[in-house]
């Protein structure tokens, strides 16, 4: 050690401090509304995937015998559709889709949409001008608008409408991600790398998209509910994976020819559930964007 | 106690936080007479701040005054009610703060901003308030104040915001003036320009002042009295003529030792203070100075000790209190002797230039952007035209103001900015030609160390990744080869192993400057770009830094780049100085000549224009006036020629060509260098 050596030694130095996703955690932890959207989430999750384990159902073969039961006949305490399915075994079993298809459309658009938007905003310049340009041009046709065009064309099956919905989803957070690219690069840090030698790649996927997680992983749970929606608009207007699949969306269209007579079990079940997931993964959202704000203060 | 204007009666101030409380002021007494100036001088988290800030009852969010009075003008200022605040501040004490451009309201204009006040307290109508302003702001020495009050803050001048600031702070005419760093973000000449004028303006208004500062030169001339704070504590109290002659607490004394003006000798190290202050969450016991001070006894760690008043044994004799079980006796104890010096090896210059610059310029051009480039558009011209050569072994420091363009020199030399004219070679290489893989593998012989080391770490690695990443970048050495690598870098930059599992953030300003260094060591560079690097520290930690970097380039043979503003750290580690303005290198020359005999009006401006940290040091002179012009239309000719004394008619129609006129060696780009009158001086 060199004579000025002194100055570093302090008592505490020996112990590693926790790391930064852990200290985020338990700042989140400490948000109530979070929590209820993280338990929401799970009880949701359980419901859907694991409650036909126990609620057993057959959601493939019409009975209309048992065509619109109330609530609380024997065997369905949800009734039954207008074509006798069990209205809780259907509501898990239309949850699965909703679920898969939204998540894997919400991560998949975000995935695409950092990787693109981290690329532009790092690399800059006529890159940067040529890469927005697409964006923009994409933003300007309504989502809407091209998820019916392009679901009116083709059939859907769970993958093609995970890849329609994140084709129209990536745009938001490619934007984004470029600004926080943007504003990266000019960090001395990105400029230290560069002077070690260090490229592209390296800037991007080391530095860039890790200090702009929070941002990635806050609009990843926006962009899961948004999609989750669509998945919900397409099935409404019939435009979604066709029967027997079912999703909540479509659930909503086919119970909506009944609210003149009064089953209300063919509304209300799956638009709670759909305002439910939709608004925990909101809470989830707001919440780790809190705790991502004050990661990085001191303890 | 009658005729004191302000008097500060054990004060504790306490900042609760989330977690924690901090004792930020623990027992403050001061007191101050209408018309004294007292500066309060001392290391950052040492409760300067604090104690200004509490006077205006401004702590920031969470803290609040836990015991004490502070009386002003008979009125308790601790235990007054909101209203009663509101018509002290800006009306009876004025406050100046450090940022000029944060403390002024972007979406006002100047004359309504510095008119708000009179409004707010005097009732005085608009009109009157407008009128009183420009008469403000013409007493600061803003020039067309009429006009001026139509501008907003942006079209100004940091020079001019902060004459803004003070004019705001004067214009309800205050009894006490409290300026907090008032000049620390303005550049040397600026500065002396401000405490001038603050100076000035106290005369004439027979105002009192408090002058809360880190910089023990800016104090020297400008107060009659000095506390020196530590841990949340007044150390020392003094006359700032006794205090600065001999000091008597150990920490006023290590703090003098610590400055780059006081060594002794060049080639000896300065005197460091080990260690930070106390964070003060928890009441330390005994004397707080303890744990960094070379002369602690048991006595000192168990008691803590009692400011004791003392009459000073000088002339004047006036009150000089101070803290301290084992004060400095001036009659046996003189300030260098600190911390015994090591001896040294000798340097390892040697004659082999490394770096090379010929006619280095760089442009950039005003309308930006990929569909807004036209010929022939108007360009900032930030470095026109520098050729110097830098030895193998040396410290080369380039000095001048911000703007000159120093930093872009030096990001240009370590390549992370292109040159538009001229060529930049290293080892004989022009760097500017190397291809994809020969850059890489020329970064290893040349790297940067940052002004912010802080903002140069990426926030989200751990230590251990950030020293890593340079030998992963250039494949060096598998993961063990790494790991005893960055272990060797801790150990030779003086952090603890241990250090690899945390984050930059949870070091100190010293600390993370030394991570810096030690991250540019990494890949063992022959060449070392240090871009302001002891700027941001405080005198003890800059004093340790400086040491390390000596050390280093003593046992690597480094060749340093040491690009700063402040002349007393380039005059002690340069051997070689050039002085930059507005892009051109004015003069160079080893740093002894530069530094004795200047030969250009610029040199010599900037040292007349340097606070001395010496209360008695006669001014010498002409100190520079006026401000540097926009780099985007330099003057014609010598760009100096608009602020230079001497200028005649052909400096603004050509531009002076370098000369050596009394060494070889000493080059100078001026028609009239001032050449000393004497043998040996040859005319140009």
């Amino acid at each position: 050690m060199t004579a000025a050596a002194v100055e570093a030694t302090q008592p505490e130095a020996a112990v590693a401090t926790p790391s930064l996703a852990r200290r985020t955690l338990s700042v989140f932890a400490r948000n109530k509304l979070a929590l209820l959207g993280a338990v929401l989430l799970v009880g949701l999750i359980a419901f859907c995937f694991l409650g036909p384990l126990i609620h057993h159902t057959d959601q493939v073969h019409t009975d209309l015998s048992q065509a619109n039961l109330a609530p609380g006949s024997a065997g369905h305490p949800l009734g039954t559709t207008d074509l006798g399915y069990d209205m809780l075994g259907r509501l898990m079993y239309g949850g699965q889709t909703s679920l898969e298809v939204g998540l894997a459309a919400g991560l998949l658009a975000t995935l695409f949409g950092t990787v693109y938007g981290a690329v532009a905003g790092y690399f800059g310049g006529w890159v940067d001008a040529a890469m927005m340009r697409i964006t923009d041009a994409a933003l300007a046709i309504p989502a809407l608008f091209l998820l019916v065009v392009v679901a009116a064309i083709i059939t859907p099956s769970k993958p093609v409408l995970i890849l329609i919905i994140a084709s129209v989803a990536w745009l938001s957070p490619a934007r984004l991600i470029r600004g926080e690219a943007l504003a990266l690069r000019s960090r001395d840090y990105i400029h230290a790398m560069r002077l070690m030698g260090g490229g592209g790649s390296r800037a991007v996927f080391q530095h860039i998209v890790p200090n702009a997680i929070g941002t990635v992983i806050v609009n990843a749970t926006f962009q899961i509910a948004d999609a989750i929606l669509y998945v919900a608009y397409l099935s409404f207007l019939g435009l979604s994976i066709p029967p027997p699949a079912a999703d909540w969306g479509s659930m909503l269209s086919s119970g909506i020819t009944y609210t003149q007579v009064g089953y209300w079990w063919l509304i209300f079940p799956p638009g709670i559930a759909i305002v439910l997931v939709v608004a925990a993964f909101n809470f989830i959202g707001d919440g780790l964007r809190d705790a991502f704000d004050v990661r990085l203060q001191k303890n | 106690m009658t005729d004191k204007l302000l008097t500060i009666e054990d004060l504790h101030v306490e900042i609760a936080s989330r977690a924690r409380t901090v004792h930020a002021l623990d027992g403050v007494d001061l007191d101050l007479a209408p018309g004294e100036a007292l500066g309060i001088v001392g290391e950052s988290g040492c409760g300067k701040t604090m104690t200004a800030l509490s006077v205006l009852g401004l702590l920031p969010n969470g803290g609040r005054i836990t015991g004490g009075r502070v009386l002003f003008d008979g009125t308790d200022l601790a235990a007054a009610a909101q209203p009663v605040l509101r018509d002290v501040r800006g009306n009876t004490i004025g406050m100046v703060f450090q940022d000029p451009l944060t403390s002024l309201n972007p979406t006002m204009t100047i004359g309504a901003q510095v008119a708000e006040p009179l409004v707010l307290h005097t009732g005085a109508t608009k009109a009157e308030a407008w009128r009183k302003a420009e008469e403000t702001l013409r007493l600061v020495g803003m020039p067309q104040p009429g006009e001026r009050m139509k501008n907003y803050p942006h079209q100004l001048s940091g020079g001019m915001r902060q004459r803004v600031a003070i004019a705001m702070a004067l214009v309800c005419e205050p009894k006490l003036l409290i300026a907090d760093e008032p000049t620390t973000a303005l550049d040397v000449t600026t500065q002396h320009q401000i405490l001038e004028l603050i100076d000035e303006l106290r005369d004439r208004l027979g105002m009192a002042m408090i002058l809360v500062t880190h910089d023990l030169g800016v104090i020297a001339k400008r107060v009659d009295k000095v506390a020196v704070m530590y841990a949340g504590k007044v150390a020392e109290r003094a006359g700032v003529r006794p205090l600065f002659a001999a000091p008597r607490h150990r920490y006023t004394q290590a703090l003098f030792a610590a400055l780059p003006e006081r060594a002794a000798d060049e080639s000896q190290p300065l005197a460091t203070i080990p260690g930070l202050p106390p964070s003060l969450v928890v009441r330390p016991t005994g004397c707080r100075f303890a744990p960094r001070c070379a002369f602690a006894t048991d006595e000192c760690r168990a008691a803590e000790p009692e400011l004791t008043d003392a009459l000073d044994p000088g002339e004047g004799g006036g009150e000089h209190a101070f803290a301290c079980f084992h004060p400095v006796d001036p009659e046996t104890d003189p300030v260098a002797e600190v911390v015994p010096p090591a001896p040294e090896a000798a340097p390892v210059r040697t004659d082999e230039s490394l770096l090379t610059l010929r006619e280095v310029a760089k442009e950039y051009p005003l309308n930006s952007g990929p569909f807004a480039r036209r010929k022939g558009a108007a360009a900032v011209s930030a470095v026109a035209g520098v050729s110097l050569t830098v030895k193998r072994g040396e410290t080369f420091g380039i000095v001048g103001e911000s703007g000159c363009g120093k930093s872009t020199l030096g990001r240009m030399v370590v390549g992370l900015e292109a040159p538009t004219g001229g060529e930049i070679r290293f080892e004989g290489q022009d760097i500017t030609a190397l291809g994809r893989k020969e850059l890489r593998a020329h970064r290893r012989e040349v790297q940067l160390m940052f002004q912010d080391s802080y903002a140069s770490m990426d926030p989200r690695s751990r230590v251990g990744a950030i020293l890593r990443e340079p030998l992963v970048i250039q494949g060096i050495g598998d993961r063990a080869a790494q790991d005893a690598r960055i272990a060797e870098l801790l150990d030779e930059v003086g952090l603890p192993r241990g250090a690899v599992d945390r984050y930059p953030h949870e070091f100190s300003g010293g600390q993370r400057q030394r991570l810096g260094l030690a991250r540019a060591l990494a890949l063992s560079p022959a060449l070392v770009v240090a871009d302001e690097p002891v700027s941001a520290l405080d005198v003890s930690v800059q004093a340790q830094i400086l040491n390390l970097m000596r050390d280093l380039q003593r046992d690597k043979g480094l060749t340093y780049l040491f690009i700063s503003h402040d002349l007393a750290v380039v005059r002690y580690l340069a051997d070689t100085v050039g002085v930059m303005y507005l892009g051109k290198l004015v003069e160079t020359g080893p740093a002894e000549a530069v530094f004795g005999t200047p030969l250009h009006p610029y040199t010599r401006g900037l040292l007349d224009t340097v606070n001395e940290p010496d209360p008695t040091a006669e001014p010498t002179g002409t100190p520079l006036g006026g401000e540097t012009p926009s780099a985007a239309a330099p003057p014609s000719g010598c760009r100096f020629r608009t602020r230079c004394p001497i200028a005649q008619d052909i400096c603004a129609t050509t531009e002076p060509p370098p000369a050596e006129p009394t060494a070889a060696g000493h080059r100078v780009a001026c028609h009239f260098p001032l050449v000393p009158a004497g043998p040996g001086a040859a005319g140009a």
